[in-house]
């Protein structure tokens, strides 16, 4: 192929998408223009609902249903793409604009092997000759760095890890060496070392081949690390688009400045946390042993002799990726399974020597903030109804004590009293898992245990409900059990930590002794892994 | 996988065992037996003794408990006692009648099949809204019409106004058209159903979005990606559809006066042939419980994900 005569290899002009809503049409993505010249890599960066998803969506063809480019052009090379036909389009992706989505555990085909699911874009796309399609197959499964090809392609999805699963969708994506890659969010899904590795993949394969990138995401550190330009969207509007070093340097919005405050990843430290006054210990765990039954004869140690201590009104963290025991540990912790060997002292009780009666009053003095807010409430009930609800099951409040006690609560988390009547579908993510919060007070607990509770939010909304479970904790001295995969939260919030790996506590101490001086080699990758880390040399520095 | 072939062989066994003790509880308590029904009427004018005898002979006087042992040792060799209604081998009745209800239980359960396959898959694919619509709300339609009455109404429209199909001795062949689709509709429903409702499942995955940023086109995506995980859990349905497969086989011979275990069935209830009741009921536990084996069995042959024991994690 000649060199393009247009040296932008994509250009959206004023582009304004909207969706059915009813019979009404309802506008998320407004007047957005940017760029994207050859072999460059943007980031386009926002929350949830800022249009971000849905412009790279409409770039590759792919609108959701009731989803209508209404003015605007997409312009590929020069040519107006926005209005061609489905048969056109399809032409279009794969070869010359290509995806890699967002979730890499449902992004492939459960029923079909890994072989099938590369080799089958070749087919797509007129290749007829099978033995070639396998061969190149092979050659795309070795050249993301997958280990054993040839037993790879008759695998199942499966039988891979996320990571593997991500680095074939990568292949999938690079096999017709398009000119442009679009990369949606492509790691939220992954644990820390294991999005690094994916993002280095991307881009060694993406430089090699000088394919443009359109980086999706939600997370500024990750564009700061790996863009060459950034695009800042909100309400579905360009707010600020820049070279990325001077973007994150000297940010001319608004937006893009709370953006950088909000970025746990982009900052050292910004809540200054008082050291707790020294207290009693909240939590005892000693020599925790959780084993799962496999079958009959084999078992499966989740948790294999961890200790921890946790003073009361202070948080400490347990940081690990998936499989390290970290949920294992906070479920035994709550007394959701009985360890297999070990202690648990909460507030002086034994909670493996509770049952019955006493294990359900236990419960009202621990509580579990869920990580996802989408499926923890119940879609059915109202809002209030979902806070009072552990009152009804533990308390002895009469039903109008009840309901004031949980709208105070719902206030005091931020959601006014016009929202209390509200379903959670009709929430925001932030404000479900405010509820989530409420709920998980109501009862005056001692100890909150957070399960990944904002892993699941946009960077805002994750730095408004850090602050309020901060706040929270001063005013009602509350113990926090701040479980996560994600360190640079956890260095914001906690006070202590535990660093997990296969079961095993790795390193603990102060947040200021592992991030700073990490003894341990796993805890120096997991701390190296953070994103935003190579660009924050820029950051603060006038 | 052995283990899992084994396991349920198992489970199929104790269903078989459950059957048929329930129907042998549930028949022997109804009040009267065959051969009074049969025998005690005045105009054969038999003595009481002799009457005796007869239930000697048929074993209907022995204690409950060793009549049942003694059914499990003959069902299980194979022996499933006389009809005291014909007098003949309970074997012979159903080697008379078995054939002719299979035959429309395969034909009808194929029909149901293509029928469901159609309607989901044309409905997935059409670009028109309405002929989308109209398809999805045949299933609804179908379930509500009453077999006796679709029988009815296809003899009048076809072979008495628009004399297609004979009456009166029409040949095999055309013999099975109408009661093969009186038979299908009903059941073709629930599948249908089924099968659009995990078509619209499948195609919301990322996978599928996957497939269209291949360059995928829409027929590539339904029969490459959407069809197999869609009919996965239309399986399980087809295996329990079965039951309703038998009943329907006894309303259509019934409307169309076929010979098969319908009407067996139906004569036998009239006359408490408890011997012929207690056949067909262990035949369709037979029948039944082999179907929902096969489907078992076919699973992982459709999901590989069941094929290696999955390792639970924490």
């Amino acid at each position: 192929m000649n060199e393009p005569l247009h040296p932008q290899l994509l250009s959206i002009d004023r582009l304004a998408i909207s969706y059915a809503d009813g019979d009404e049409r309802r506008r998320v993505v407004d007047e957005v223009s940017f760029d994207i010249a050859s072999g460059e890599v943007v980031a386009l960066v926002g929350e949830s609902g800022s249009g971000k998803s849905t412009t790279a969506q409409a770039i590759i063809g792919l609108l959701p249903e009731g989803g209508r480019i209404d003015s605007g052009a997409i312009r590929l090379n020069g040519e107006a793409i926005s209005h061609w036909s489905g048969k056109r389009l399809a032409a279009l992706r794969g070869s010359v604009i290509s995806l890699i989505p967002q979730d890499p555990g449902s992004s492939l085909n459960p029923v079909r092997t890994i072989g099938a699911q590369i080799g089958e874009i070749f087919r797509i796309h007129g290749e007829r000759d099978r033995t070639a399609i396998a061969a190149r197959t092979l050659d795309l499964l070795d050249r993301v760095g997958l280990s054993e090809p040839a037993l790879r392609v008759r695998q199942y999805p499966h039988e891979l890890s996320g990571g593997m699963k991500q680095r074939v969708l990568i292949a999938i994506a690079i096999a017709l060496k398009p000119q442009l890659i679009i990369a949606d969010e492509p790691t939220s899904a992954l644990d820390v070392t294991v999005q690094r590795r994916v993002l280095d993949l991307i881009d060694e394969v993406r430089r090699d081949a000088g394919t443009a990138l359109l980086l999706v995401t939600h997370d500024l550190g990750v564009a700061a690390d790996r863009a060459d330009r950034i695009v800042v969207l909100q309400g579905g509007r360009v707010q600020e688009v820049g070279v990325a070093a001077e973007l994150l340097a000297h940010p001319r919005s608004a937006y893009a400045r709370q953006l950088l405050a909000d970025a746990p990843s982009l900052n050292a430290r910004p809540t200054n946390r008082q050291p707790p006054v020294a207290g009693a210990d909240s939590i005892v765990v000693a020599g925790l042993i959780q084993d799962f039954a496999v079958d009959r004869r084999t078992a499966i140690r989740a948790v294999d002799d961890i200790s921890f201590t946790v003073r009361r009104g202070s948080t400490h963290a347990l940081v690990g990726e998936s499989g390290s025991g970290k949920t294992t540990t906070a479920r035994s912790i709550v007394g959701f399974q009985r360890p297999t060997a070990g202690r648990i002292l909460i507030e002086g009780t034994e909670i493996s020597s509770l049952a019955g009666a006493a294990l359900r009053q236990f419960r009202s003095r621990i509580q579990l903030v869920y990580q996802n807010p989408f499926s923890s409430l119940d879609p059915r009930q109202r809002v209030i109804d979902i806070v009072t609800e552990p009152l009804r099951n533990l308390s002895s409040l009469g039903p109008t004590e009840r309901r004031a006690k949980a709208a105070a609560l719902l206030e005091r988390v931020g959601l006014p009293e016009a929202l209390h009547m509200r379903r959670p579908r009709a929430l925001s993510g932030g404000q479900r898992q405010r509820v989530a919060i409420a709920r998980a007070l109501v009862l005056d607990p001692e100890i909150l245990v957070l399960d990944e509770a904002v892993s699941a939010l946009d960077v805002t909304v994750q730095g408004h409900v850090l602050r309020l479970l901060d706040e929270l904790q001063r005013e009602r001295g509350l113990t926090y059990l701040f479980v996560s995969h994600d360190l640079a939260v956890v260095r914001q919030i906690s006070d202590t930590v535990s660093v997990l790996q296969n079961g095993r506590v790795v390193e603990s101490g102060t947040v200021a002794d592992v991030f700073e001086r990490p003894q341990s080699a796993y805890a120096r990758q997991l701390i190296d892994a953070i994103p935003g880390r190579r660009s924050s040399a820029h950051v603060g520095q006038p | 996988m052995q283990r899992y072939v084994f396991s349920r062989i198992g489970q199929a066994l104790l269903v078989l065992w459950l059957a048929f003790t329930v129907s042998f509880v549930l028949l022997q308590a109804l009040p009267g037996d065959a051969v009074l029904i049969k025998f005690l009427s005045p105009e054969l004018g038999l003595s009481p003794a002799q009457i005796a005898e007869i239930q000697a002979a048929y074993g209907s006087d022995t204690p409950v408990i060793l009549q049942y042992f003694a059914a499990i040792a003959n069902f299980v060799t194979g022996n499933f006692g006389y009809s005291v209604h014909a007098g003949v081998p309970v074997s012979q009745l159903l080697a008379a009648n078995l054939p002719q209800t299979l035959r429309l239980a395969t034909l009808g359960l194929t029909l149901a099949l293509a029928i469901a396959v159609a309607l989901a898959f044309l409905s997935t694919l059409t670009r028109f809204a309405f002929l989308r619509n109209a398809l999805q709300a045949l299933p609804a339609l179908f379930i509500s019409v009453p077999t006796f009455w679709l029988g009815i109404m296809l003899i009048q429209v076809f072979s008495f106004r628009l004399r297609l199909i004979p009456v009166i001795n029409p040949s095999e062949l055309q013999g099975l058209i109408l009661p093969t689709i009186t038979l299908a509709i009903p059941i073709s429903a629930p599948l249908a159903q089924i099968l659009m409702r995990n078509i619209d499942a499948a195609l919301t995955q990322s996978y599928v979005e996957v497939a269209r940023a291949k360059g995928a086109s829409p027929a590539f995506v339904l029969w490459h990606h959407v069809a197999r995980n869609a009919v996965l859990p239309t399986l399980t349905i087809a295996g329990i559809l079965l039951g309703e497969l038998l009943a329907g086989a006894v309303v259509t011979e019934t409307v169309f006066g076929l010979n098969g275990i319908g009407g067996l069935t139906e004569q036998a209830v009239r006359s408490q042939d408890t011997a012929v009741l207690q056949a067909i009921v262990v035949l369709s536990a037979v029948v039944f419980v082999i179907a929902n084996l096969v489907v078992d069995l076919l699973y992982p042959l459709f999901d590989p994900r069941l094929r290696t024991r999955q390792e639970v994690l924490a």
